[in-house]
């Protein structure tokens, strides 16, 4: 079967990126040691709670509770977890229409464990042109041991971020323990092996094709680019000059003949092509590929000052900026995920600070609504649930608000004792004698009092109603 | 598709050799690679489960496969069975950790008072659930979702009036043991002014008013006297008798009679005149056999707390 002129498919052709040091790379390193730092670590941190787990960090779901520092996270407050995601999601509009793909290019865990991988790769065969050779090399044991320690220490990081993963899910240190004795439970081999595969799989041997063809975000950032948005790109109008780029031969070395000539300041390297992790040559314009990690820039301002030039023949910069147009940072678009942001961001934070120490919820029976007893009285039942999220002992007393003449029998007592943590139904049965000319609905509230002495919570109020018929 | 030939045989596409109407070809483009071996992993896969599962028929019967499963029968028998999903499911609702923390509880329930199981706040949580659950299976069928009956036919749970007696024991009872309910008609020993009167006489015990003085005092004496004999179950005063399931006609509520579903004055009587005409005979099964000891008891604590609990 021959090559025929139209493919659909492309096999993938191998990317060596050359290693660059620079101003992004050392950027880059920082955020990768503070993730990585943040990541590998947190689980470990102690925290002393009166109950609880004594972890910082603790997603405890058998017990459905989410321990974050001094903040428990019930069931019912999950939808903070919503909160958090709408937040995730207007930082990135907010930052990608500023600032572009900053999220791909510093901080997105396919770039940071790509960036690990790729180090691991130079330190076991060396530098990108001695790697292509080997690639290029035919089978040997060379080869064969150099191949296979690199695979054997990816495998490694692969596993210990499967496993590190999994401590957050469970008290790290009894995990770790019973994780090599084969005593933790299957979830947590479950979901070290599956992190563990796709870490591998992914920095490993998929790497910028995650970006370029499975990621979503990838393509829709590229929607929220406009023509102010700070992008990473080629100075085309300094680089190639009237008639294109050249090297930098004999006659052609000094930056004034050069112009003369009608020559740009772009030596035509190659350095900026050989640094990308994702293989684009960024001279070609802004491409859907590009995840704006910056090491072209490095790589050319290193050239630029061994040539004596000046910086910023790649640069960030935006196509405003390119075409000789002011960069707007000021518009409706950055001002309304901004305000949007804030806003958002300021109702969760006063959503998880103002949540009560108890939570209450009250469930009045509908069928039936309302009971005639023998004595002519009307009767309504309600069944109140009480979560005691507050972290000590409680002593509450049921009361009723804003019905008077009404007669409460409450199961099992209407005083409760709740232990920490502790969840308590209560079987409420309201009675009232029917008055002429009652409305069908009454409003009242119950409300549950603290008894007892000092640094007592406030009293929850819950509102209820009544059905006279 | 829209290729002519000369590009096909250009381009060097692989195609079937087979030509149709001298120059019709067709592309053959096999299979992905990953994808064949895929299908030949199904099939490997299919082999490996003849073997072990119930798969294929054979006369009437079919092969069982050689993984078994074994579960408990309803009278505590362990068996062991090739494999099938029924045994699996009832295995899994016996072993599993749900069905092990009911079974601590069900046993600890088994062991307490009913008083206990109404005062100790766990255990009313724990019966409160499985007498819910107990309740919509055996008894909501006639008495209502939420206990609250019919009118003439089913008793309410729901308000605080029993007919055989409102303590834990009395509803503990009635479940276990069924009920039966009988009240004889009147219609022939009584003649109709008279089955008004007695109806009047019984609306007036509760209060009713707008009935004819006279009329209510001639349906006492048939009331109290041997004409109508209602007292011997009713009581004179018309408060009823637990011990024999009479109603209490002397306070607000009307389980048999429509009286409250009626307008005027004029309707309440009838509604009462029919049920002193007609009868009532009403059948509540025992539970005894189908329910064990522990869920009756349960269930009378839910009923409790239905209606009639203070």
């Amino acid at each position: 079967m021959t090559e025929s002129p139209v493919q659909l498919y492309r096999a993938r052709t191998a990317i060596h990126p050359r290693s660059v040091s620079g101003r992004f790379r050392n950027a880059k390193y920082a955020v990768l040691a503070l993730a990585y730092g943040v990541f590998f670590l947190l689980p470990w941190l102690r925290w002393s709670r009166d109950v609880g787990p004594q972890q910082a960090l603790l997603f405890d779901l058998p017990a459905r509770r989410f321990y974050v520092f001094d903040l428990v996270v019930h069931p019912q407050e999950i939808f903070w977890l919503a909160g958090l995601l709408v937040i995730a999601a207007l930082l990135l509009f907010f930052v990608t229409g500023v600032a572009g793909r900053v999220w791909c290019g510093y901080f997105c865990f396919q770039t940071l464990w790509t960036d690990v991988y790729m180090l691991i790769e130079r330190l076991v065969q060396g530098e990108q042109p001695a790697r292509i050779r080997l690639a290029k090399a035919p089978w040997g044991m060379a080869k064969l041991f150099k191949l296979a320690l690199t695979h054997v220490l990816w495998l490694a990081v692969a596993f210990a971020t499967g496993l590190t993963f999994t401590l957050y899910w469970a008290d790290a240190p009894a995990l770790v323990g019973h994780f090599f004795t084969g005593q933790a439970p299957f979830p947590a081999y479950a979901t070290t092996l599956l992190l563990t595969v796709t870490t591998y799989v992914f920095a490993g041997l998929a790497r910028e094709q995650v970006c370029t063809y499975m990621c979503p975000y990838a393509r829709f950032q590229s929607v929220m680019f406009d023509r102010d948005t700070l992008i990473v790109s080629y100075d085309r109008a300094r680089g190639e000059g009237a008639n294109g780029r050249y090297k930098p031969d004999r006659e052609l070395k000094e930056r004034e003949t050069r112009q003369a000539a009608g020559h740009g300041d772009c030596i035509d390297c190659g350095y900026c092509v050989q640094v990308c992790p994702t293989g684009v040559d960024i001279r070609e314009g802004l491409q859907v590929e590009c995840i704006h990690c910056a090491l072209c820039v490095d790589a050319c301002d290193g050239i630029m000052d061994t040539l004596g030039w000046p910086r910023g023949l790649v640069r960030y910069t935006s196509q405003n900026a390119l075409e000789g147009r002011r960069t707007r940072l000021l518009k409706p678009k950055t001002l309304g995920y901004g305000v949007v942001l804030l806003i958002a961001t300021a109702l969760l934070i006063g959503s998880v600070a103002g949540h009560p120490d108890i939570d209450v919820s009250v469930r009045q029976t509908r069928n039936p609504l309302s009971v005639t007893l023998s004595s002519g009285e009307v009767q309504n039942r309600y069944t109140i649930k009480v979560d005691n999220t507050s972290g000590r002992p409680l002593r509450l007393r049921l009361v009723l608000d804003g019905l008077p003449g009404a007669h409460m029998t409450v199961l099992p007592s209407p005083e409760l004792h709740l232990r920490p943590e502790a969840r308590r139904a209560l079987y409420v049965k309201v009675r009232l004698a029917p008055e002429p000319g009652q409305a069908r609905r009454l409003k009242f509230r119950f409300r549950l009092q603290p008894q007892g002495r000092t640094s007592e919570p406030e009293p929850v109020s819950v509102p209820s109603q009544f059905y006279t018929r | 598709m829209s290729d002519s030939q000369e590009d096909v045989r250009k381009r060097g596409v692989e195609t079937t050799g087979h030509v149709w109407d001298g120059d019709l070809r067709e592309y053959n483009n096999p299979l992905p690679r990953w994808w064949v071996w895929a299908f030949y992993g199904t099939v490997v896969f299919a082999v490996v489960y003849w073997f072990l599962y119930p798969a294929w028929p054979v006369g009437d019967t079919y092969t069982k496969g050689m993984v078994t499963q074994s579960y408990e029968k309803a009278d505590g028998e362990r068996v062991t069975v090739p494999w099938n999903s029924r045994a699996a499911f009832v295995h899994d609702m016996q072993s599993g950790p749900e069905a092990r923390k009911q079974r601590v509880w069900l046993e600890r329930a088994s062991k307490a008072s009913m008083a206990q199981l109404e005062s100790e706040p766990q255990l009313l949580d724990f019966t409160m659930k499985i007498g819910r659950q107990l309740f919509g299976d055996n008894c909501a069928g006639c008495h209502g979702a939420g206990g609250q009956g019919v009118v003439g036919l089913y008793p309410s749970l729901s308000d605080d009036v029993t007919l055989w007696g409102g303590t834990l024991a009395d509803i503990r009872d009635s479940i276990a043991r069924g009920r039966h309910g009988f009240m004889p008609g009147f219609e022939g020993a009584l003649d109709d002014t008279q089955l008004k009167d007695v109806a009047e006489f019984v609306l007036s015990l509760s209060g009713v008013q707008g009935g004819d003085a006279q009329a209510v005092q001639r349906g006492a004496r048939i009331f109290r006297g041997t004409a109508g004999g209602c007292f011997y179950c009713h009581t004179s005063a018309g408060t009823g008798n637990p011990r024999m399931g009479a109603p209490n006609l002397a306070d607000k509520v009307w389980a048999i009679a429509d009286v409250s579903g009626a307008g005027r004055y004029g309707a309440k009587v009838a509604a009462v005149e029919k049920v002193v005409r007609g009868g009532v005979h009403r059948d509540m099964p025992a539970w005894n056999g189908r329910l064990s000891a522990t869920e009756i008891k349960l269930l009378a604590v839910y009923v409790h707390e239905l209606g009639v609990a203070r």
